[in-house]
């Protein structure tokens, strides 16, 4: 069972879990342009509103699976 | 011995496995890239590594004993030139060489706006379904699920069964629509049995959200019914209408496109020599189109055109029931009306409807209006705004996706010609 860090927060997530399933539910990834929060819409990859860092690169939440150790940060 | 073909398969979805698996049959070298970390595809999401069982059983087990180099958690985001395509992934950039290459890029949801719909807790229908699949959980959610098409149901009764809450299943198209799929139903007793697992889902016909109301998420839906207007609250709302086929790689490749499908002849190839293309990006159809298609575009890709023409009829016989579903889960116009002047259009760049005004076009309101020119590049608006307004979506721009400066060298420079 993977434990990341987001936010500083450990969390554990069910093996072969994407990092998306670690965003709460509703999930909150980042923030629109004028500063809103927003949240996974497509969950396959076209909307980029799941874009999170890690590792200091920009990946998509639904697309990553989690991996033990992982420290993701939400923009 | 003469050097074998090689075929790239773009998408590893039904389409893309079967391609994949009746091009090495047919004696190919085959390379299979999908962006998601297992094969399967958006349908078969999870499959890989669960337990055996279902309709991709067979598929992944083929696959396993086969010899086709599977590359996942890879995108497609150059064509730096004829028979090559870049790629960024977890190993970094690379640039792939193909003789033939089979397009089976699948379907992503259309999204219409309406208000409050970037609000957190407004996720497609088959998108939350892949976030549940991907470990999210729902249990105790209060779950409105709604838009259009035969998706919606199967979401409910995933979610359900994950311990969601489904308030209401709010169907955009009217009974009157839907009787017309009955006859084709009789013949599909597996679409029979899988309809007895929506038992008990609390549906609506002729049903659509008007707006969604919530300061920093979703918490209430408001909709209209043939019953008059409901409000409900919920934690969830999952809503598309209906699917549109992927065509990003295909335009960028110079395939014509029309109808906003990759045209192919009956053979699938496309107008490119050597690109084939097969499932939803020829026409939104389901699975056995995807299969069938698959299949056929793989044998031809690999030179077996003779085998390949057994399987056309086939083949035609899937599309039939994609038409019927196309038919039947018609968008109605009122959902043209549902975003105001403040609703947002372009999530990524924040372009409403009010700031599209001076705009006649999709060309003119991506130039002087940044809508579609952020991350996503119009995945989301592009659909809309063809539904919307009619405008046409547009060539896209290399890379398909953001990409980094480091990565985007990697996959233009050609390393057999530097």
């Amino acid at each position: 069972m993977p434990r990341i860090l987001l936010d500083g927060q450990p969390v554990d997530l069910p093996a072969g879990a994407l990092l998306a399933a670690a965003l709460g539910c509703p999930p909150v990834a980042c923030h629109g342009l004028a500063g809103a929060p927003r949240g996974p819409l497509c969950g396959m990859g076209q909307c980029f509103e799941c874009r999170v860092t890690l590792d200091g690169r920009e990946v998509l939440a639904c697309l990553t699976p989690a991996r033990d150790g992982m420290v993701v940060r939400r923009g | 011995m003469a050097e074998r073909l090689r075929i790239l398969v773009a998408g590893a979805g039904p389409a893309g496995l079967a391609a994949a698996l009746a091009a090495e049959a047919g004696g190919a070298a085959v390379t299979l890239v999908d962006a998601l970390p297992e094969p399967g595809g958006q349908i078969w999401r999870g499959r890989w590594s669960a337990p055996p069982g279902g309709a991709s059983a067979p598929w992944f087990r083929a696959l396993r004993a086969s010899a086709v180099d599977l590359r996942l958690g890879r995108r497609v985001v150059t064509a730096p030139a004829p028979g090559r395509l870049g790629l960024t992934g977890p190993d970094g950039p690379e640039i792939l060489a193909y003789d033939r290459l089979v397009l089976a890029t699948g379907a992503r949801e259309r999204f219409l706006p309406f208000p409050g719909w970037t609000l957190p807790g407004v996720l497609g229908a088959g998108g939350l379904q892949a976030l549940v699949k991907g470990g999210l959980d729902v249990r105790g959610q209060r779950v409105v699920v709604a838009g259009s098409g035969p998706l919606l149901l199967a979401v409910a009764a995933h979610l359900r069964q994950q311990g969601a809450r489904v308030l209401l299943v709010a169907e955009q198209a009217p009974a009157a629509a839907l009787l017309g799929l009955a006859p084709g139903m009789l013949g599909r007793p597996r679409l029979l049995v899988q309809a007895l697992g929506f038992l008990g889902l609390p549906l609506c016909l002729g049903a659509w959200v008007t707006q969604v109301t919530g300061s920093d998420r979703l918490a209430a839906v408001q909709l209209a019914t043939p019953g008059g207007p409901r409000v409900l609250e919920a934690d969830l709302l999952a809503c598309g209408f209906g699917l549109v086929p992927n065509l990003d790689l295909a335009r960028l490749l110079g395939c014509a496109i029309r109808a906003g499908q990759v045209v192919v002849d009956p053979l699938l190839r496309t107008t490119c020599p050597g690109v084939f293309a097969a499932g939803e990006a020829t026409g939104i159809g389901g699975v056995e189109k995807s299969l069938a298609e698959g299949r056929l575009a793989g044998l031809q890709a690999a030179g077996q055109e003779a085998q390949a023409r057994r399987r056309l009829p086939a083949a035609e016989r899937t599309r039939a029931w994609g038409r019927a579903l196309e038919r039947a889960y018609a968008l109605r116009p009122e959902l043209r009306g549902l975003a105001g002047p403040d609703t947002v259009l372009c999530r990524c760049e924040e372009v409403t409807l009010g700031d599209l005004q001076p705009f006649h076009g999709g060309r003119e309101a991506r130039l002087h209006g940044r809508c579609g020119m952020g991350r996503c590049q119009g995945r989301t608006c592009g659909p809309a705004a063809e539904f919307l307004f009619g405008w046409d979506p547009g060539g896209p721009r290399q890379p398909l996706v953001p990409t980094t400066c480091a990565d985007l060298i990697g996959a233009l420079s050609d390393p057999e010609n530097p």
